[in-house]
């Protein structure tokens, strides 16, 4: 005689919590998370007992305090009884300049690199190579210092383009001056100017904006607006009668002539920098600090690029050009509708990464003392106020804001150009 | 019927291709000077390198050897050719060679770090080439604790009673095993091998250096310098961010959310900061962060920090490897029954890493490129040696020769290991193409 009888009740025991794949996995993370918030409160706790001893509890009051020391490369005006939170600004703005700068002139040089290494012409493909061998095996830091050093040492003092026999000139019809100190260049002038609109009056957030400059913005977006407007229109009579009217015209007249115009409204001109007492005075000065870091880091960098761009015009399969080819394509249409968007694919990821790591190399400014977020946030400011753990955190915190946002826009672009899969 | 024919029957004999297509003539034609624009580019290229090589051969090899300053270089320059510039000094890197290679180590302890490089190059043999003599892996397995101990000196105590607590783990598990089980038994070997180290090695090390004081005189940190600060910093980084960048990725890829969540964040955050603020963590915060009293070394405060900045980027890495396997390779792996360790280490690594091995070997390179940033909080790598050296009176003024020399140093090194990358590549090939 069979009786049924139920499954046996299985009743929860601890050693299931080890043993049992369905519990083993809560035990693990429950572990991992204890231990990770002990560590953590031993951290904080250590931290404040060690910061109750040196008699500094966290405080960020000094951000309000003066700084009392000058950033001599600076987008904003600013002088030394401006607060530390000023200096900071300045600081951000100047990283973000170099940064800006830097990619501009590394993704240039590395394209042109990049795709010059696909030469047919064996001699230039092997330059190339050996350019990209060179600087990608030798640290950046070194390259920042030798450009700050080759401009120190071997470039004329400003003394010496003064007097009857100067042993050093002015460039391109005495313009620019590439002295010791670096770079002058001429900077624009307005006569009949409208002057500035200063914004957050007198605080340290403090900034101006040109007239001059928003003038010109909005004439020359309304006129690049127009264009498109022809430029569709021109589409739509291509599309209906089969025949292009011109557009050259109308675009380049739309580009000068309003703009032409307000310029000479508003008085432009160009100030030359001039010598004057030891130094050059008038003109926008470029430090060589700032040379010589977008210089290394653009040639550094540049070398990382160009391996990104031969990759990714390599990892185009000849098939890809060929069909293009065979649908009766010319070959700038094949690279522009076929190679093209295809490489682009496998090129921008890593090329942003890239670009963040142009930005975080930027931090060794404070090698060559240019005054970027590390040298006046991490540098100064902390030794003087004797702030460690609240300026390296600040530091950290800015830096990290700037990564993420680029790893977002990164996201966001390999979101929109993912091949769509079934 | 006549016996005409229009058509050959005997084959004619090969005719040999035009001279412009073989040979030298041909290369040339087909590489150099193939078009209008590519030969204007081959004229344009000869014409710089003739202009490179004539500025660079003569400053090369017309140099100043023998000089104790950049005045009695210039000196002797003007003397021999008429000319100060245009001609290299190496006089500064005659002088000053030792204190690029060591730093301020004592100079009749230079055996030391010389024998430990020698040792690396014996320990990492077996690792790199398969043809290398298998007993070598003992000098890979003694080299961690070897290491600390040739550079630093001090007791031999310390190292060898380190080394006691992995065998003191080995024992506890071995014994325990049977009684308690397996898991129990790792978490007492763990425990037991961690007391140990924290609370035991101190004082049986002191008492026995009292007793029996085997050892070699100690350098203290501030001594080191030079590239074998960098080699130290690279090797010992790379050594150690290799497995916690496996175990990260493992972590990142996990079905743990909050495992998965650390692993995220710690990855993440030290990746979106640049190293140098991680260094001036190490030089003034770490004290801050830990208990009241403690000071440690600042070359182990700045490898810790190295090592962390490591990981996180070799965690990436892995990732990368790890997403690349195809899924068949987890499920093949599950319908074995292997369980996740097991799987992970005879079908998902292998694979994982040999995918990722160019990245892996960028990332070493990055690491022991980036050893010279800690120059900027102080240290006298060579970066820092340099800028020391050109403040000096007698080479003020100096700058090529010495960033060449440091330069080409370490482009031997960045430029071997990518070599060996792509050899290693080659090795583990197992497709046909």
């Amino acid at each position: 005689m069979t009786t049924l009888t139920d499954a046996p009740k299985v009743t929860f025991r601890l050693s299931m919590l080890i043993y049992d794949t369905r519990y083993r996995s809560m035990t693990i993370q429950v572990v991992a998370l204890m231990g990770f918030m002990l560590l953590a409160a031993w951290l904080i706790n250590n931290t404040l007992t060690n910061l109750a001893t040196l008699g500094k509890p966290i405080d960020f009051g000094f951000f309000t305090d003066p700084a009392g020391y000058d950033i001599n490369q600076r987008l904003l005006d600013y002088n030394s009884r401006d607060t530390h939170l000023r200096a900071s600004l300045l600081g951000l703005l100047n990283t973000l300049v170099v940064a800006v700068l830097g990619c501009i002139t590394a993704t240039i040089i590395g394209v042109l690199v990049g795709v010059l290494r696909l030469s047919n012409n064996w001699l230039i493909a092997r330059i190339m190579t050996v350019y990209v061998e060179m600087f990608r095996n030798v640290p950046v830091l070194l390259w920042i210092v030798l450009a700050m050093a080759i401009m120190i040492e071997s470039l004329p003092a400003p003394k010496a383009f003064r007097g009857d026999n100067a042993t050093a000139s002015m460039d391109l019809f005495d313009s620019v001056a590439v002295t010791n100190r670096g770079v002058y260049l001429p900077e624009a002038l307005f006569s009949r100017g409208l002057g500035n609109v200063h914004v957050f009056g007198d605080s340290s957030l403090r900034f101006d904006v040109s007239r001059d400059l928003m003038a010109i913005l909005i004439v020359l977006g309304a006129s690049i607006f127009a264009i498109r407007w022809n430029n569709r229109r021109a589409h739509e009579i291509q599309d209906a009668t089969g025949e292009r009217p011109t557009t050259w015209h109308f675009t380049f007249g739309l580009l000068v002539v309003p703009t032409g115009v307000l310029l000479a409204l508003l008085g432009f001109h160009f100030g030359y920098p001039e010598l004057g007492g030891y130094n050059f005075k008038g003109g926008t000065h470029l430090r060589n600090s700032l040379i010589a870091l977008w210089l290394a880091l653009s040639l550094y960098t540049a070398a990382f690029i160009a391996e990104i761009v031969r990759g990714g015009i390599l990892a185009i399969s000849q098939g890809q050009s060929e069909a293009a080819g065979a649908l009766g394509l010319r070959q700038n249409r094949i690279m522009g509708l076929v190679v093209l968007p295809q490489a682009l694919r496998v090129i921008i990821p890593p090329l942003i990464s890239n670009y963040l790591n142009l930005t975080k190399n930027s931090s060794l400014a404070i090698a060559v003392g240019y005054m970027d977020i590390t040298g006046t946030l991490g540098g100064i400011t902390m030794n003087q106020t004797g702030r460690e753990l609240e300026c390296i955190l600040l530091l950290m915190l800015v830096y990290l804001t700037i990564s993420l946002s680029i790893s977002g826009v990164m996201n966001w672009y390999n979101n929109k150009v993912k091949l769509v899969e079934r | 019927m006549t016996d005409t024919s229009f058509v050959r029957h005997d084959m004619l004999p090969e005719q040999a291709p035009p001279a412009t297509s073989v040979g030298l003539l041909g290369w040339l034609r087909k590489n150099l000077f193939s078009g209008w624009v590519n030969s204007i580019l081959t004229v344009i290229s000869l014409g710089f390198i003739a202009y490179a090589l004539a500025g660079l051969l003569p400053w090369v090899f017309q140099s100043v050897w023998v000089a104790d300053s950049l005045k009695e270089c210039r000196e002797i320059m003007a003397a021999t050719w008429g000319e100060t510039h245009g001609h290299a000094c190496w006089g500064v890197i005659r002088e000053r060679w030792l204190q690029l290679m060591f730093g301020f180590y004592p100079p009749e302890m230079y055996w030391r770090p010389i024998l430990a490089f020698v040792l690396l190059l014996a320990a990492i043999a077996p690792v790199l080439f398969p043809g290398a003599p298998r007993q070598l892996l003992y000098v890979t397995a003694i080299y961690p604790f070897l290491l600390p101990w040739l550079m630093w000196g001090g007791t031999i105590w310390g190292p060898v009673l380190v080394a006691a607590g992995l065998a003191i783990g080995y024992l506890v598990h071995r014994f325990l095993k049977p009684i308690i089980g397996g898991l129990f038994a790792l978490i007492a070997a763990v425990a037991a091998a961690l007391i140990w180290w924290l609370f035991l090695v101190g004082p049986i090390s002191g008492a026995l250096s009292s007793a029996l004081p085997i050892g070699i005189e100690s350098v203290i940190s501030r001594n080191f310098g030079g590239f074998m600060l960098s080699i130290l910093i690279g090797v010992v980084a790379i050594g150690v961010s290799l497995p916690i960048g496996i175990v990260l990725a493992l972590g990142r890829q996990s079905d743990l959310l909050i495992v998965k969540a650390l692993c995220v964040g710690f990855i993440e955050f030290i990746r979106g900061v640049p190293l140098i603020t991680l260094l001036f963590v190490a030089s003034t915060l770490l004290n801050i962060f830990l208990p009241p009293g403690t000071n440690f070394d600042i070359i182990l405060r700045v490898i810790i920090m190295v090592t962390l900045f490591a990981s996180a980027y070799m965690a990436e890495v892995i990732r990368g490897g790890l997403a690349a396997l195809p899924r068949g390779q987890y499920e093949g792996a599950d319908s074995l029954g292997l369980d996740y360790w097991q799987a992970q280490r005879l079908i998902i690594m292998p694979q994982a890493l040999k995918i990722s091995i160019p990245g892996i070997v960028s990332t070493f390179i990055g690491v022991f490129k980036d050893t010279v940033l800690v120059m900027i909080i102080g240290l006298m790598d060579p970066l820092g040696l340099a800028t020391a050296i050109r403040a000096d009176a007698a080479w003020n003024g100096i700058y090529w020769e010495l960033f060449a020399f440091i330069a080409f140093l370490f482009f031997i090194f960045c430029f071997s290991m990518s070599r060996y990358s792509m050899y290693l590549e080659r090795r583990l090939r197992t497709d046909h193409s």
